[in-house]
């Protein structure tokens, strides 16, 4: 059987940084992934990041990509792609198909880093072609350089509802408006002051009623909503778009987790039901560590630090660190983690991970 | 529609260097781009119809999870177009229902 030291499934910011960590420590690393190329939704991420000169603020997501895959490169860290994972064992064995041949790779320890998916909505022609998630447009001009439609109605006021209306326009399409159920925005106050400057309108208390078309989206009849949640009567408009996009959150990618056993714990603001982890990103099993949305949905820079967090406390178990180096390399990654958990979005995301960190150390909620 | 020219990107250089074959008509396409953007590129946008009720149904999650923008390729059913990437020549169906293999009668 195939074995490597340490096998890294997803090759995402937190797949990837978590490698780097294991590689630089001197440990022989396998990741491994389901597509066709390493960096996970880092490509399609052309806006500069936030945080700190640490946290590579000020640079462009898929710049940080092309730096890891840089060092991914460097390292002679192996990288198996086209490689989906359909199985993890107890004895730590991850099965995975490549070329339509099954395949087994044997690890000492297993990161997962398998990422999350766009949650979906449901409204009479929600199934129609030219209703999608946001992220899978965001792929689609970004990468791919295709416009999923001309006019577009966004739904959702987080940071990829946000995010992703601007760079739909700077691909040349017309969002004719974003809207959000709540009665207030949901992300950044920069990324929405754009969107406006743009000239797109956003409403607030205002949801999808139906969207009309025969074989595709010929158009969209949003309502608002009142303090209640309810429709407003009479308060129904029709928009004329082709394509409507939909940015209401994430879930975590879990199964490869509830397939090796771990416990689990719910908590909504993460995105739902998460591992259970421990200050190394250690899940309930040990030896099986997680980092990035898998472990609480945020964003590529706590998912790039949760990587080299896990990474490091891996190399550590191995005995690659001694006790005393790896604390001092664990409390920098904190430190730095910590930061990008402050103000009004990053504040509420700490306490959610700490109550969960509590939880998986044996404490109450 | 592709997106030649981008304020971030710049222009888009690469070539049309494929063609594949989508219910019998010739689409020009590029090696390695998910078949679904060749499609969206080309303006097709319906991808296959249900068992039942036949309705209509195209590219939503794009990462390979939700199934929805299955199509027959190559002979072959329910092959995920957004991430199955194009090669040249590669014919692509409409998939009716659940699909059939290319020597199924």
């Amino acid at each position: 059987m195939k074995t490597t030291l340490v096998a890294v499934i997803g090759a995402g910011p937190a797949g990837l940084a978590a490698a780097v960590e294991v590689a630089r420590a001197g440990g022989q690393v396998t990741i491994i992934d389901e597509n066709a190329k390493p960096g996970g939704q880092l490509f399609k991420q052309i806006h500069k990041f936030f945080g700190s000169r640490e946290h590579m603020a000020g640079v462009r997501g898929f710049h940080i990509g092309e730096q890891l895959l840089a060092e991914i490169k460097k390292l002679n860290v192996e990288v198996l792609l086209d490689s989906p994972v359909y199985a993890l064992f107890p004895d730590k064995t991850v099965g995975y198909i490549h070329h339509k041949k099954e395949v087994c790779l044997h690890a000492e320890k297993i990161i997962i880093a398998s990422g999350a998916s766009e949650n979906a909505l449901a409204f009479p022609g929600s199934t129609l072609p030219g209703v999608m998630g946001a992220g899978a447009a965001q792929t689609l001009i970004n990468v791919n350089r295709v416009l999923p439609g001309k006019k577009i109605l966004m739904i959702g006021s987080g940071n990829v509802g946000l995010i992703v209306s601007y760079q739909l326009m700077q691909a040349g399409a017309d969002v004719l408006a974003l809207i959000e159920a709540a009665p207030q925005i949901g992300g950044y106050g920069v990324h929405a002051a754009k969107i406006r400057r743009a000239g797109v309108p956003i409403h607030v208390s205002h949801t999808v009623k139906r969207v009309i078309g025969d074989d595709q989206v010929e158009s969209v009849e949003i309502v608002e909503l009142d303090s209640q949640w309810q429709p407003v009567a009479s308060s129904e408009k029709i928009l004329a778009v082709d394509t409507v996009c939909i940015a209401v959150g994430l879930t975590p990618l879990t199964e490869l987790a509830w397939l090796m056993g771990c416990e689990f714990a719910y908590v909504p603001s993460l995105g739902g039901h998460v591992p259970k982890h421990d200050l190394n990103m250690e899940t309930t099993v040990p030896g099986v560590f997680i980092a990035g949305d898998i472990s609480g949905v945020e964003e590529a820079s706590t998912a790039m630090e949760e990587g080299r967090l896990a990474g490091t406390a891996c190399a550590e178990a191995l005995g690659l660190f001694d006790r005393e180096k790896a604390r001092e390399l664990k409390t920098i990654i904190w430190e730095r983690m910590n930061a990008l958990r402050t103000g009004p979005f990053g504040e509420g995301r700490r306490k959610a991970k700490d109550q969960l960190i509590g939880l998986s150390m044996g404490g109450h909620a | 529609m592709r997106v030649a020219k981008h304020p971030i990107l710049g222009d888009d250089k690469r070539e049309r260097d494929a063609c594949i074959v989508v219910d019998g008509n010739k689409v020009s396409a590029i090696t390695g781009e998910p078949i679904a953007a060749a499609l969206l590129a080309a303006g097709i946008r319906k991808f296959r119809v249900t068992p039942r009720f036949g309705n209509a149904r195209g590219l939503f999650c794009g990462i390979g999870r939700c199934t929805d923008c299955v199509m027959t390729v190559d002979g072959q059913p329910n092959v995920r177009t957004c991430v199955t990437p194009v090669k040249d020549g590669m014919i692509v169906e409409t998939q009716r229902g659940l699909g059939k293999w290319a020597d199924e009668p």
